[in-house]
């Protein structure tokens, strides 16, 4: 029989420290959707993803009954829209409007992919899907977009990065009455996965198959509890992360492939990561101040998540067939109650979690700012993101609202695992407007001539 | 043979095991290890058993044993076993 200790060991995750699968998301491609007609391009897509995608829900219920494991979101990533919508021009929205309907009819509670690809110019149909992205994402609910304005290979698309600090200004503003929540639902990447489960950036590569499930683990609350008991030098630090992370992840493995055979899809990655949520014990910011800082924010808070996150990949790697995605801690502030107090208490400031991206896994994701924060600042943010993403080979991203009508000290409530968070300072004395309207392409660093 | 951890956490009582097992065998599952001890009042169980030749399927095996727990205010759950082996087994 299994051990006893395994057994309680693996319940005790489960009850009492938040463990659970963040997310199973389908793939699907789309590219055989295109038509040069919008309407029937539309009806397409919303049949393949219905007819893909009609089970997942239902076997992701299966699977969390009988594993007895949570799976907290059910999700769809396609193709990006901007190669449909070159084949058809007319109005991208309408394939929000789809994927929209598409969520609805199979149940799940985000479709990722209202995306474009820029990062060394636009193609036909980007242009068009980016602008349309602010009405896009007040007209749906569950539609997700992403932009990648900057690779490592290819540079920083400047005129790409200047639109994007427009386009999550006028979402903002067009759900102002909504808590801005559309700006909640774009992510600006430098280095997008193509691969990755998680919302809001995920969307199907055009190196993907045309059908896929990848999965994306959580578990902050077990790494932090593990964390407890240990009271060695980091070295042992990291070995106990590394322990946990490939505990986690051998059950994203397993729900995974199970999911996979349900479903009839190939099996596609697990993505290591420890995603937090705002529910008390589920936060990754209590796991670097287990380590001994005293909030997070303070000196050393940097140091603290690179071991983290190196810790959780290490130990994760082993436990997959295959891994993909961001893989590594992630840092959004409002949906993590650890850096919401952080915030609120004025210790986590913009540029520490700049700093922080440097090391972890993903970029400046769900952070507030004022709402009179012009766009080209926020173009700025985003170019001082993609900069570090590019030069370090990593995936960065920018997820920020601009709370329109309010200043520091208020806070808006998105609900749910978006959660709320302070409006956070932004540097507006100065400004680095001319910087951002001289447009153009950061060239590819020296990084990029591996060849 | 496909077999189930089952666990039952909580308040010590009268009769919590006769009535996991009487559930058992109203659904052919057949106890094959189980193991119980009480710490402190708290009363921790942990069975396993083979569901192969259930009458019924799974996830209304699980949803009675939970509903036995509901009623008497005790955590229980009925997870297949591969989730401990891949957890702890390599």
């Amino acid at each position: 029989m299994i051990n006893l200790k395994d057994i309680m060991e693996t319940v005790t995750m489960i009850s009492h420290e938040n463990l659970d699968i963040r997310t199973i998301t389908m793939g699907i491609s789309l590219l055989d959707c295109a038509d040069s007609d919008i309407k029937k391009s539309c009806e397409k897509i919303y049949e393949k993803i219905t007819r893909k995608a009609g089970r997942l829900v239902a076997v992701g219920e299966e699977i969390e009954k009988e594993y007895g494991i949570p799976i907290i979101n059910k999700r769809i990533s396609v193709t990006p829209v901007s190669m449909l919508a070159a084949v058809s021009a007319g109005n991208p929205v309408e394939y929000a409007k789809t994927l929209q309907r598409a969520a609805e009819s199979t149940g799940v509670n985000f479709i990722g992919g209202y995306s474009a690809l820029v990062q060394k110019g636009f193609a036909a149909g980007d242009r068009e899907l980016i602008e349309s992205i602010p009405e896009a994402l007040a007209v749906t609910e569950n539609v997700c977009a992403s932009i990648n304005i900057g690779s490592t290979k290819a540079g920083i698309n400047m005129d790409a990065v200047r639109l994007a600090g427009e386009v999550i200004r006028k979402a903002s503003q067009k759900t102002a009455e909504r808590d801005c929540i559309g700006a909640a639902k774009i992510v600006v990447f430098c280095n997008a996965p193509e691969d990755n489960p998680f919302m809001a950036g995920a969307f199907h590569g055009v190196g993907e198959p045309d059908c896929v499930i990848n999965v994306g683990v959580s578990g902050p609350g077990v790494v932090a509890s593990a964390l407890k008991k240990c009271k060695g030098d980091l070295g042992e630090v990291a070995e106990v992360i590394k322990r946990t992370a490939f505990k986690i992840t051998r059950m994203g493995q397993l729900v995974g492939t199970e999911a996979s055979k349900r479903l009839g899809v190939p099996f596609g990655i697990v993505d290591l990561s420890l995603a937090p949520t705002p529910a008390v014990g589920d936060s990754v910011a209590h796991i670097l101040e287990e380590m001994g800082l005293s909030v997070c924010g303070a000196h050393g808070t940097t140091a603290a998540l690179a071991l983290l996150n190196d810790a959780v990949k290490k130990g994760g790697v082993m436990a997959s067939s295959s891994v993909g995605g961001l893989s590594g801690a992630f840092i959004p502030v409002s949906e993590d109650a650890g850096m919401i107090a952080a915030a609120r208490s004025g210790d986590l400031r913009i540029e520490k979690l700049e700093a922080m991206t440097a090391v972890c896994s993903v970029g400046l994701d769900m952070i507030v700012i004022p709402g009179d924060t012009p766009a080209e600042v926020i173009s700025a943010i985003i170019a001082d993101e993609a900069a570090i993403g590019m030069v370090n080979s990593k995936t960065t991203a920018v997820r920020v609202i601009p709370a329109i009508g309010k200043r520091e000290g208020e806070e808006l409530n998105f609900g749910g695992l978006l959660g709320e968070g302070p409006v956070m300072p932004v540097n507006l004395k100065s400004s680095p407007k001319k910087f951002i309207e001289r447009g153009g392409r950061i060239p590819a660093p020296l990084q990029s001539l591996k060849n | 043979m496909k077999k189930t951890v089952i666990t039952i956490i909580g308040k010590d009582n009268f009769g919590i095991i006769a009535a996991a097992s009487a559930i058992c065998a109203e659904c052919n599952v057949n106890i094959m290890d189980i193991t119980q001890s009480v710490l402190d009042d708290m009363f921790v169980m942990v069975m396993l058993a083979d569901i192969s030749k259930a009458n019924c399927s799974f996830g209304e095996f699980s949803d009675k044993m939970r509903e036995f727990g509901g009623k008497s205010a005790l955590d229980v759950r009925v997870m297949h076993e591969d989730i401990f082996n891949s957890m702890h087994r390599i």
